[in-house]
C-alpha cells in the first residue's frame, strides 16, 4: 500500500505569555491509501494539534512549525502559501469536527452548507450542486432530504447534524479526511450509527481516515493502525491487534487497564498516578518517567528512540532496549497478550 | 435484599416542563424505584431520557410534577421549614459533571469547599474551618497547599475532586453523581472513580450514579436503571442486566457500547430498537413487572409471561 500522507518529525511550538509551550515535539508516522488511523491521547497530548497542522488550520499568531515536514502528493504542507492551501483544505484534505452544534453556521441552511465547498472547488453549477447535496445527503442516511436541504441546523438533532457534517467533508471526495473525536459528543447509540456510517463510506469512496479519540472502544471498532501519543510524541504506533494484544510502552499498559472490563469487580481499578507533563517545561526523559512504576534512570535523562517490535509495530521505551531488565507488565494487559493473534507459538 | 434499609424510595416520580402549554415536555413520566442504604444505583439512559433531570428532581433543584420522593421516612417534596430544609440539604449533596462549570471561579478553593460548613455552622472557629478543609483535601488526594488556590490552577480531574471535597464538607448520607467522570480522560477517570468507591467504603454513602459510560457503570454499580424517554424500563443487578438483558431498548444499549478489544470489535452485531415492536394496546396495562428476584422490567402482561418463561428455559 502506498502512503499518501507523510508526517516527518514535526515540531510544533506555541508561544503564549508563559513561554514557549511544545505541543509536538517530534512526530513521525505515514497513512496509507484507505486505511483507518487512530490517535489516542489524552487532552494535551498533541493530538488534535498534530491534525490541525495537517490542515494548516493552527492559530497564525502564535504557533510555529519549528520543524518537519508534512508530504501529501509530493507536496510538503507546510511550505504552502494560504492560497495554495485553501485549494487542499476541504477538497483533498476535509475534517469532521468534534462538536456537531458549534461546526455548522446556524444562520445557514443545512444544504447551502454543503453546496459551498462543491461550488468552490468542483466548480459545480449551482444547480448541480443541489442534486449532488441531494446525494449526499441520502449517502449519509438523511431521510426525506429534499426537505432537509432547505432547514437550519437547530431542526437536526445531534446526530443528524453530524451526519451533516460529514457530507460536508465528503463532498469533494476528499482523499484524506480527518475526524477530531466526531463521537464523543454522540450518545452510544448514534454513535455505533455514525461509526457504521463512516466505515460503510470509507469503502465507497476509498478515502484514508485519521481518527481521534481517547475512547479505546472506538479505536477497537474503526482502525485498522493505532498511534498513542503521550506529551507531544507518539509512543506507540502499531496495527491495532499489536497495540490492543501486545501493547509495550507502559502508558499503552496504563490506558489499558484503566478500562474496566465487563467481568472485573470489586477490585480497584488500575489508575495511572499523577497528571500529564506541562510542555511549557517539557521533561528531559521520558515525559511518561515521573507517572511510571517500570522507569528506569535512564528514562528520566534520556529519551528512548523508537525500537521495532515487529514491521509494523513501534514504540519509545527504553523498556525494549536489548539490555533493559524484563518486566511483568499488568495482569489485565497479560491477560490480552494471550489473544494476540499469531502469539500461541 | 429484603431486609436492606431503603434510604430512598422514588414513587411515580413526574417532571413535566412548560406544563400546559403546547411545548409541554414530559421528562420524567412516571418512574418509581428504591436506593437501598450503602449501595450504589446506576442509572443510564441517552441524552434527554430524563436521567439528569430524575436527579435534579430527588434532590429538590425541580419541583416534582407528581409522585413522591421519600429519603428516610420523609417526603423531600413535601412542605418544609427553613430548618428542615437545612437538615435535608446536608444529607443529600450533589456532584456536577463539568468540573469547569461547576466551580465558582472567583472563590478560593478552601472557600469553596467550606461554603457548605459555613452553612451549617458546622466549624466553630476559623482554625476548626480550615482544619476541615485541609483534612477534606487529603481525603480526596489533594494537599493542603492547595486551599488557597483558585479553580483555574487545577486540571480537570483535580477540578472534579474539589467538588467532590465540596460535596463531602457536610457528611452527607446520599450523594447524586450526575455524569462526574465524562468530562475527564481514561486515566483521569480510573483515578476518579477508585476515590468514589473508596470513600464509599470508608464513609457508608449511597451513591446515585448518573452516566451514559455503562462500562464504568458497570463497574461501579450494584444495580442499575436504564431510563429511555422519561421511563425507567429495566432495572436489575449489574451482572444481571449485563448478562441477562430483557427489554429490547436495554439490548440495543448494550449492544451498541464498543469494547476496548478489536477481536471483538470485528464480530460485534449492533441491535436496534425500535418501540413499535411492543405494540402496546390502548387499555394495556403497562408497568414495571418483577420477572425475577430483583430484576424488573417495564412492559405488558404479556410481555411479562413471555420474559418469565424465557428465564426458566
Amino acid at each position: 500500500m502506498s502512503n499518501i500522507l507523510e508526517v516527518k518529525d514535526l515540531n510544533i511550538s506555541f508561544h503564549t505569555f508563559a513561554g514557549e509551550v511544545q505541543a509536538i515535539r517530534g512526530v513521525n508516522f505515514d497513512l496509507k491509501k484507505g486505511e483507518t488511523l487512530a490517535i489516542v491521547g489524552e487532552s494535551g497530548s498533541g493530538k488534535s494539534v498534530t491534525t490541525k497542522a495537517i490542515m494548516r488550520l493552527l492559530p497564525p499568531g502564535n504557533s510555529e512549525i519549528k520543524s518537519g515536514e508534512i508530504l501529501f502528493d509530493g507536496k510538503d504542507l507546510t511550505k504552502l502559501n494560504d492560497r495554495q492551501m485553501q485549494k487542499i483544505r476541504g477538497k483533498d484534505i476535509s475534517m469532521i469536527f468534534q462538536d456537531p452544534m458549534t461546526s455548522l453556521n446556524p444562520t445557514m441552511t443545512v444544504g447551502k452548507q454543503i453546496m459551498e465547498p462543491l461550488i468552490k472547488h468542483q466548480k459545480l453549477s449551482k444547480a448541480e450542486a443541489q442534486e449532488r447535496v441531494i446525494e449526499l445527503l441520502k449517502l449519509v442516511g438523511i431521510a426525506n432530504p429534499e426537505a432537509r436541504f432547505k432547514q437550519y441546523p437547530h431542526q437536526f438533532s445531534g446526530g443528524m447534524r453530524q451526519r451533516v457534517v460529514i457530507a460536508i467533508a465528503l463532498a469533494c471526495n476528499p482523499k484524506v479526511l480527518i475526524a477530531d473525536e466526531p463521537t464523543t459528543a454522540l450518545d452510544v447509540t448514534i454513535q455505533a450509527q455514525i461509526l457504521e456510517l463512516m466505515k460503510d463510506l470509507q469503502e465507497k469512496i476509498d478515502t484514508s481516515i485519521i481518527f481521534i479519540t481517547h475512547d479505546l472502544g472506538v479505536v477497537a471498532n474503526v482502525a485498522d493502525r493505532v498511534a498513542v501519543m503521550y506529551g507531544g510524541k507518539i509512543v506507540e504506533i502499531g496495527t491495532v491487534d499489536e497495540v490492543f494484544y501486545n501493547p509495550q510502552h507502559p502508558y499503552t499498559w496504563g490506558l489499558i487497564s484503566s478500562m474496566p472490563s465487563l467481568d472485573a469487580k470489586d477490585e480497584d481499578l488500575y489508575a495511572i498516578p499523577g497528571t500529564p507533563p506541562n510542555l511549557l517545561y517539557p521533561p528531559k526523559g521520558d515525559a511518561f518517567a515521573p507517572r511510571n512504576e517500570y522507569a528506569m534512570k535512564i528514562d528520566l535523562e534520556q529519551q528512548p528512540p523508537m525500537f521495532k517490535v515487529s514491521d509494523s509495530h513501534y514504540a519509545a521505551t527504553w523498556l525494549l532496549h536489548p539490555d533493559a531488565p524484563k518486566v511483568e507488565p499488568p495482569a489485565a494487559v497479560k491477560k490480552r497478550m494471550k489473544k494476540l493473534p499469531g502469539s500461541n507459538k | 435484599m429484603e431486609n436492606r434499609e431503603k434510604l430512598l424510595e422514588i414513587k411515580n416520580l413526574k417532571q413535566y416542563f412548560n406544563l400546559g402549554k403546547p411545548n409541554q415536555v414530559k421528562a420524567i413520566d412516571g418512574v418509581s424505584f428504591d436506593i437501598y442504604k450503602g449501595e450504589t444505583l446506576g442509572l443510564v439512559g441517552e441524552s434527554g431520557c430524563g436521567k439528569s433531570t430524575t436527579g435534579r428532581t430527588i434532590i429538590r433543584l425541580y419541583d416534582a410534577t407528581d409522585g413522591e420522593v421519600i429519603f428516610k421516612g420523609e417526603n423531600v417534596h413535601g412542605r418544609k421549614s427553613k430548618k428542615e430544609l437545612m437538615k435535608f440539604n446536608r444529607s443529600m449533596q450533589m456532584i456536577f459533571q463539568d468540573p469547569y462549570a461547576s466551580l465558582n471561579p472567583r472563590m478560593k478553593v478552601a472557600d469553596v469547599i467550606a461554603e457548605g460548613i459555613d452553612i451549617h455552622g458546622l466549624a466553630k472557629s476559623k482554625s476548626e474551618r480550615m482544619e476541615r478543609v485541609h483534612e477534606l483535601l487529603e481525603t480526596v488526594g489533594l494537599t493542603k497547599e492547595h486551599a488557597n488556590r483558585y479553580p483555574h490552577e487545577f486540571s480537570g480531574g483535580q477540578r472534579q475532586r474539589i467538588g467532590i471535597a465540596r460535596a463531602l464538607a457536610v457528611q452527607p448520607e446520599f450523594i447524586i453523581a450526575d455524569e462526574p467522570i465524562s468530562a475527564l480522560d481514561v486515566s483521569i477517570q480510573a483515578q476518579v472513580v477508585n476515590l468514589m468507591k473508596k470513600l464509599q467504603r470508608e464513609k457508608g454513602l449511597t451513591y446515585l450514579f448518573i452516566a451514559h459510560d455503562l462500562s464504568m457503570v458497570k463497574y461501579i454499580s450494584d444495580r442499575i436503571g436504564v431510563m429511555y424517554f422519561g421511563k425507567l424500563v429495566e432495572l436489575a443487578p449489574a451482572d444481571e442486566l449485563y448478562n441477562n438483558p430483557l427489554h429490547p431498548y436495554t439490548k440495543s444499549l448494550l449492544s451498541a457500547i464498543p469494547l476496548p478489544d478489536p477481536e471483538f470489535e470485528r464480530t460485534r452485531r449492533r441491535i436496534t430498537y425500535d418501540p413499535a415492536v411492543h405494540n402496546y394496546a390502548d387499555n394495556e396495562e403497562v408497568t414495571m413487572r418483577e420477572v425475577k428476584p430483583g430484576h424488573f422490567v417495564y412492559c405488558s402482561e404479556q410481555e411479562f409471561q413471555q420474559y418469565k418463561a424465557k428465564n426458566k428455559s
